[in-house]
C-alpha cells in the first residue's frame, strides 16, 4: 500500500449485498491499520432503489465521499449501474461488473445500449451464475467480488478473515470466507 | 483503547452512553433514527419511541429537571415540532444534562424539506455544536452533555445525513455509569414560567449567551488551523472534511460550536488571512453572523444553497483543477422507490384511483401511492396534515364556512398511516368532529412505522426494545372522538371488494367516518428476525 488514499464505489440494486460488502472491506482496512470511511445513503435498499457505497482508506480520511474521476476501483454488482455511476470512473480506474441484469420497475425493457457502452470503460467481468455455481450461492457473490478485488487491494487474509467474521452471521462465515477465496483465485487467473 | 467503525448516529449513542444517559427519546426520522434504536442496546438506558417529536422532548425536559442525563433524537422536521417545548427549555434550563440530538438532510434523500436547522439554536438561545465524523460525534455528544450542566441549558448536536450515514473509526471511551438521578426538587421561579418568572429567566438566558458567547473563543473544538495566509475558510461540519480534501493548502477555521459564534477568534483568522472565505451548506448562516460582524467575506456567492456540496463543488467554486473523468452517454432509466410487492397499501390506491377521488395524503412508505401506476394522492405537506388539508378542501368547496352541508356528496377523502395518525392526525380528527364535518379518513395501518425501518407505535402493541404495550383501540377512540353511527369500520387490505364497498358506504353516510385498512408490513417480519442478532458496540 503506498501513501495514496484508496477510493473503492460499490454499486449496483438493493438486495444484492453492497452495504454488507462495504462494511467488510472497510472492516478489512481498519485491522490493516489504516484510517477508513464509508458513506452510503440509506432507505432505498429494501425498495428496489439503486444502492451505492464510497469506502476510502489509508493514512488520513476526511471526507467520505469520494471525488469524481477518482475512484481506484468501480465495484458492480448490476450491468446498468456501472454506468449509472461511471463518472466516478477515471483513465486509471479498474472497472468490475457481473453479468447480472435487474429491469427496473415501470420499463418495458431492459435497455439495448448497455453492452457497448460498458465495453468503452474496459471492465473486467464477472459471470455471476457461473461464480455463483463455483461458490454454491448466488447469496455470497458479493463477497466473491471483494476476493476479486482483494487481490490489488492488498490487505493480508488475517484482516479480511476477521472483517468477514465480523460482519457475516457465524453460520455463514464458512460460505463466505470460500466465496472471497474463490473471487481472489480467479483474479490471479485473469492476470497470469 | 478499542478502535470501532461506527456510524455517526452509532457515535452519538456511544457517546450518550460513555456520558452517563440513564433515559433517551425521540420519535424516528431519516437520518436520525438510529441514534434511538442504538442506544436502547446498552444496559441502563431507559428508551422509548415517543408518540411524536414534541412529547419525546418534554419527557426528556422532565427527565433532565429530575436530575437524569437525557438524550431526545429527532429529525430536522421533527424540531419544528418541539419548537415549542424547546423555546422555553432554553429559559427553565437543565439539572441533569439535555441533549438533543438532530439531523438534517441536505438534498432530501428522505425528506420533504431542507430546512436549516441551524437557524433554531440561534433563535432558541440554545448552544449547538457539529460534529463533522463519526469520532467527532462521539466525542461532542460528551461534550454537550457538560456544557448542558455547565450553562444550564439544553444543547443541540446537529448532524446531517453525510454524518449520521457515514462510518468512521471510533476510540471507544470507559463509559461513565456511576450518574443517578439526583431527583426532582421544587424550584418555582425557574420551571413555572408565568410571565412574571419568565421575564427573570429571559435576562439569565441573554447572560448565559453572552458568558458562552467568550468561553468558546477558549473552546478546544473551535480552531485555527494555519497553513497558507492567502485563503482562510470558515466552516463546520462535513464540509470540513469536504474543504481538507478540495483545498489542502488553506487555512481552516474549524467552527465545532456554531451557536454561539466565536467573534474574537474569528476575528483573529481575519487578521492571519489575506481573504476569508466560508464554506458552509444551505443557508448562508455562518455568513450572515460573520458579516453581522463586520467583517467582509464571500459565501453563498460561491455556492448555492441548494443541496449537498462535496470536494468536487469546493474546487470548482475555488478554481482547482478536477479529475476527469469517464464520460457516460446514454439515458439510463432510474430505478425510483416503488411500493414493494405484496405491500397492503397497493389496494387501497388502486381503488382510490379508479374512484377518482381528491385524495389529501401524507408522509410514509404510502406516500408513494402518488407515483404510477396508481397516481392517487393530490397532496402531502407534513405529518398529520392529510387530515387538517382535507377539512380546508371540504369547507372551501362547501362554500358554507364551518357549516356542515348535508346532503353533498363528499368527493375527498384522507389517507394517513398508523403511526402519523398517531403522531398528529388524532388532534385534526377531533377537530372535525368538533366543527361538524363530514370526512372520510382513512387509515393505512401496516402494523409498523414501515418509512424509517419498522419502529413500533402506538397502534403496534409493542415498545422500542420489543417488550408488549397497550395498542390504541380504533374504535374506541373514533368514538370518543366524536364519530357517530358506527362509522369507525376495520377492513382487510387484501380484501379489495371489501376496502372499495366500504368506501362508498362511508362516503354516502354523509357523516364523519373513520375507515382503517388493516394489513402488516410485508419487510416487517424480515426485519424482526434480523434484529435479534444485534448487540450493543
Ligand atoms: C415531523 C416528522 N417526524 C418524522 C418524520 C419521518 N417520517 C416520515 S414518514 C414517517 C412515519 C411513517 O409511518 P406510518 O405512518 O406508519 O406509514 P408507513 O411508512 O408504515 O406506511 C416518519 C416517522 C417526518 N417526515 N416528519
Amino acid at each position: 500500500m503506498n501513501e495514496k488514499n484508496y477510493n473503492i464505489l460499490i454499486v449496483g440494486v438493493g438486495g444484492q449485498g453492497i452495504i454488507l460488502a462495504s462494511d467488510i472491506l472497510t472492516a478489512a482496512a481498519l485491522f490493516s491499520g489504516l484510517d477508513a470511511k464509508k458513506s452510503e445513503i440509506h432507505g432505498m435498499s429494501q425498495r428496489g432503489g439503486s444502492v451505492f457505497s464510497h469506502i476510502r482508506f489509508g493514512k488520513k480520511i476526511h471526507s467520505p465521499v469520494i471525488s469524481r474521476g477518482e475512484a481506484d476501483i468501480l465495484l458492480s454488482l448490476e450491468q446498468m449501474e456501472t454506468l449509472r455511476w461511471i463518472n466516478y470512473a477515471g483513465e486509471k480506474t479498474l472497472v468490475v461488473c457481473t453479468t447480472t441484469r435487474i429491469k427496473p420497475p415501470n420499463v418495458e425493457e431492459y435497455p439495448g445500449d448497455i453492452d457497448g457502452e460498458l465495453k468503452k470503460c474496459r471492465p473486467f467481468i464477472i459471470d455471476t451464475d457461473k461464480t455463483a455455481e463455483a461458490i454454491g450461492n448466488k447469496k455470497f457473490v458479493n463477497v466473491a467480488l471483494l476476493g476479486f478485488v482483494s487481490a490489488r487491494i492488498g490487505f493480508n487474509d488475517d484482516s479480511w478473515k476477521k472483517a468477514i467474521q465480523e460482519n457475516v452471521p457465524s453460520g455463514s462465515f464458512d460460505d463466505n470466507w470460500n466465496a472471497f477465496l474463490y473471487g481472489k483465485k480467479s483474479f490471479k487467473e485473469v492476470h497470469q | 483503547m478499542e478502535k470501532r467503525l461506527l456510524s455517526g448516529n452509532e457515535a452519538i449513542a456511544r457517546g450518550a452512553f460513555e456520558a452517563g444517559v440513564t433515559v433517551g427519546t425521540g420519535y424516528p426520522g431519516t437520518p436520525s433514527t438510529e441514534i434511538l434504536e442504538n442506544l436502547t442496546t446498552y444496559e441502563g438506558v431507559y428508551t422509548e419511541w415517543s408518540v411524536n417529536e414534541k412529547v419525546a422532548l418534554e419527557v426528556g425536559i422532565g427527565a433532565a429537571l429530575a436530575g437524569a442525563r437525557t438524550l431526545v433524537t429527532m429529525k430536522h422536521v421533527g424540531l419544528n415540532v418541539a419548537a415549542d417545548p424547546l423555546f422555553t427549555s432554553s429559559y427553565i434550563g437543565v439539572k441533569g444534562g439535555l441533549v438533543i440530538a438532530n439531523a438534517d438532510d441536505p438534498n432530501m434523500h428522505s425528506s420533504q424539506n431542507e430546512q436549516d436547522n441551524r437557524h433554531y439554536a440561534y433563535a432558541a438561545k440554545v448552544p449547538m455544536l457539529e460534529p463533522a465524523d463519526s469520532e467527532e460525534a462521539r466525542q461532542f455528544t460528551k461534550l454537550a452533555f457538560e456544557m448542558s450542566e455547565a450553562y444550564d441549558t439544553p444543547v443541540i448536536l446537529r448532524s446531517t445525513t453525510r454524518i449520521s450515514h457515514a462510518k468512521g473509526v471510533v476510540l471507544l471511551e470507559n463509559p461513565d455509569r456511576s450518574r443517578k438521578a439526583s431527583g426532582f426538587e421544587r424550584n418555582i421561579k425557574k420551571y413555572v414560567m408565568i410571565p412574571g418568572h419568565a421575564r427573570l429567566r429571559h435576562i439569565e438566558v441573554e447572560k448565559r449567551m453572552e458568558r458562552l458567547g467568550k468561553d468558546v473563543n477558549a473552546s478546544p473544538v473551535n480552531v485555527i488551523e494555519m497553513n497558507d495566509p492567502a485563503v482562510g475558510i470558515i466552516t463546520s461540519g462535513i464540509c470540513y472534511t469536504y474543504v481538507k480534501e478540495a483545498l489542502p493548502e488553506a487555512s481552516v477555521l474549524k467552527l465545532g460550536i456554531v451557536n454561539p459564534l466565536p467573534e474574537e477568534l474569528i476575528r483573529r483568522f481575519f487578521s492571519s488571512c489575506k481573504k476569508v472565505c466560508i464554506v458552509e451548506e444551505l443557508d448562508p448562516y455562518l455568513e450572515l453572523r460573520v458579516k453581522a460582524m463586520g467583517f467582509k467575506v464571500e459565501g453563498k456567492s460561491l455556492f448555492s444553497s441548494v443541496g449537498e456540496l462535496d470536494p468536487d463543488a469546493i474546487r470548482k467554486a475555488f478554481g482547482v483543477k478536477t479529475t476527469p473523468a469517464l464520460p457516460s452517454s446514454v439515458q439510463l432509466p432510474p430505478r425510483p422507490p416503488s411500493l414493494c410487492p405484496g405491500c397492503p397499501h397497493r389496494t387501497v390506491f388502486k381503488i382510490l384511483n379508479q374512484m377518482g377521488l381528491i385524495v389529501t395524503g401524507d408522509i410514509g412508505c404510502y406516500t408513494l401511492g402518488v407515483m404510477p401506476p396508481f397516481s392517487a394522492m393530490d397532496t402531502c405537506v407534513e405529518m398529520g396534515g392529510s387530515i387538517g388539508l382535507l377539512q380546508g378542501i371540504e369547507v372551501a368547496m362547501d362554500g358554507s364556512g364551518s357549516k356542515s352541508a348535508a346532503g353533498v356528496k363528499m368527493t375527498a377523502v384522507g389517507v394517513i398511516g398508523d403511526s402519523t395518525f398517531a403522531h398528529s392526525g388524532i388532534s385534526g380528527l377531533i377537530n372535525a368532529a368538533y366543527n361538524g364535518r363530514k370526512s372520510l379518513f382513512i387509515v393505512l395501518d401496516n402494523g409498523t412505522t414501515a418509512m424509517t425501518g419498522m419502529q413500533p407505535n402506538p397502534f403496534s402493541g409493542e415498545r422500542i426494545n420489543g417488550q408488549e404495550a397497550f395498542s390504541l383501540d380504533y374504535e374506541k377512540l373514533g368514538e370518543a372522538c366524536g364519530i357517530k353511527n358506527g362509522n369507525v369500520r376495520i377492513v382487510d387490505a387484501y380484501k379489495p371488494k371489501d376496502v372499495e364497498e366500504s368506501i362508498r358506504a362511508l362516503l354516502d353516510s354523509g357523516s364523519l367516518a373513520l375507515l382503517v385498512i388493516k394489513g402488516p408490513c410485508v419487510i416487517y417480519k424480515r426485519k424482526k428476525m434480523k434484529n435479534k442478532d444485534k448487540k450493543p458496540v
